[in-house]
């Protein structure tokens, strides 16, 4: 007998489903992805049961794909965050979360004295470790943890 | 066109550093000449160090080049909220190349990112001051007669001492024995220590600094223990005395150690050390002329068959 699963959000023809988004960084992952600027139609869930993480974000955006490096912007935010990418109700790929090698314009520097906390430009980081999630300004060359920066 | 600019020691490789310090070696042999006639090299100073930018505007105005630019930003726009960009914009359309100095960490590598002429990085905050390493190495070489297999003493404030951070990169290519002697406050960061393994670079640590210590030195790298970087001022009074040099240490020195301080020297090196022949703080500023006057003709894209060939040499 197959199991009755009660579905939370209405299903998508063709779109991308993000899913698994901590419930806290829900928003964060939204203004991040630029959803306020699509003009297709998104269901954003909130505060959604889930197993794994208690309370969960669940994003849907009809007719919409998105860039890896879009995609790595999360990585910040939401690392855990999964992505189906759906075509005709079915799901035809999965997509996971990968750390960039690089960052540009996503995160703050944590150094003060450095010159992109200082001057209207982009900052830049090089992922040095992706398993201790460590990365180095590209400019004032401090290293520092991915999980503590803050976003622009 | 490809960026000569020069942010950090480093970025350059073995051969660039060997082929910098023989062009330097050709300065000294003749350092008046007229190969910059008619080059201007500005001097952007947002943050004063007269040491630095005297040595620098003698090395450019000794070849013959006219030198624009400030020594204290009050006097310019950027104290009306110019942005980096904007000046450095603005003093490209007069200048070959710039040389500056600035408080901001990561400033010099964002100057060379959107400047059309080469950037100069004569310090930026705590980061980076490649022209100081040059003439650390020049020194060396000089003195030793090859950088190779050198035992090189680190002394002082080896966690804030920016010059010490980049003369152990640069050294990474040479094989050297390193020995941090600091105290525990201000000892060799972690991230150097890491950095010298990765490198295969042989590193000891001391906290007593006396004659047995460093009776194997070739180079004795002294630094300023300044009071503000202690927390426990406690700590301090305790080892403010222990890292001075006196001549009284040098008993069992090696014939060929030669001392060595980025200056100023406040009370770190004994004044009975200075007649000493194996000081050599002073003749180390000196080199800083012929190491700045290699950069900046280096980044002029001058090439060594050009220094060598020159006919504007003065005598």
């Amino acid at each position: 007998m197959i199991e009755k699963k009660e579905l939370q959000v209405a299903a998508l023809e063709n779109g991308t489903v993000i899913d698994h988004i901590p419930a806290e960084k829900l928003f964060t992952v939204v203004s991040l992805l630029g959803v306020s600027e699509m003009d297709t139609p998104i269901t954003i869930g909130f505060n959604l049961g889930s197993k794994k993480l208690g309370k969960k974000g669940i994003i849907k955006v009809a007719d919409r794909f998105f860039t890896d490096e879009e995609i790595s912007r999360l990585s910040v935010v939401a690392p855990n965050v999964k992505l189906n990418i759906i075509r005709n109700y079915q799901v035809v790929e999965k997509k996971q979360v990968n750390v960039p090698d690089e960052m540009r314009g996503i995160v703050k520097c944590a150094n003060p004295k450095c010159i992109t906390n200082n001057e209207p430009m982009d900052t830049l980081f090089h992922v040095v470790d992706k398993q201790e999630g460590k990365m180095r300004c590209h400019y004032c060359e401090k290293e520092q943890s991915i999980e503590h920066a803050k976003l622009v | 066109m490809e960026n000569k600019s020069l942010v950090s020691i480093a970025e350059l490789s073995k051969e660039k550093i060997l082929y910098l310090l023989e062009m330097a070696r050709l300065f000294e042999e003749n350092p008046n000449r007229k190969i910059l006639d008619g080059k201007v090299v500005a001097t952007l100073f947002f943050e004063p160090s007269t040491r630095t930018r005297l040595s620098f505007e003698t090395a450019a105005n000794r070849l013959g080049a006219r030198v624009i630019g400030f020594t204290d930003p009050k006097v310019t726009s950027s104290s009306k909220g110019e942005t980096l960009k904007d000046t450095i914009m603005m003093v490209s359309n007069y200048a070959d190349i710039i040389v500056m100095r600035h408080f901001l960490e990561g400033a010099a590598r964002y100057a060379s990112e959107v400047a059309p002429v080469p950037i100069i990085n004569a310090g930026d905050g705590a980061n980076q001051h490649p022209s100081q390493t040059m003439l650390d190495l020049y020194s060396i070489y000089k003195t030793q007669g090859t950088l190779e297999n050198l035992n090189i003493y680190l002394v002082g404030d080896l966690k804030y001492g920016r010059t010490v951070h980049s003369l152990l990169m640069a050294m990474r290519h040479f094989n050297p024995t390193f020995h941090f002697i600091a105290p525990e406050e201000l000892k060799m960061p972690e991230e150097y220590k890491i950095y010298c393994r990765q490198h295969n670079i042989h590193y000891v640590e001391h906290t007593d600094f006396n004659e047995e210590v460093i009776a194997g030195a070739d180079i004795l790298y002294m630094t300023r223990v300044q009071r503000e970087r202690f927390t426990d001022l406690m700590e301090y009074e305790r080892v403010k005395d222990v890292y001075i040099l006196k001549n009284s240490m040098l008993a069992s020195a090696r014939p060929n150690l030669r001392i060595l301080h980025p200056l100023p020297r406040v009370n770190e090196i004994a004044y009975d050390v200075d007649n000493c022949d194996k000081a050599y703080y002073f003749q180390q500023a000196h080199n800083g002329l012929f190491a700045r006057q290699a950069l900046i003709c280096d980044c002029l894209g001058i090439t060594m068959d050009e220094v060598k060939n020159d006919k504007t040499i003065l005598v």
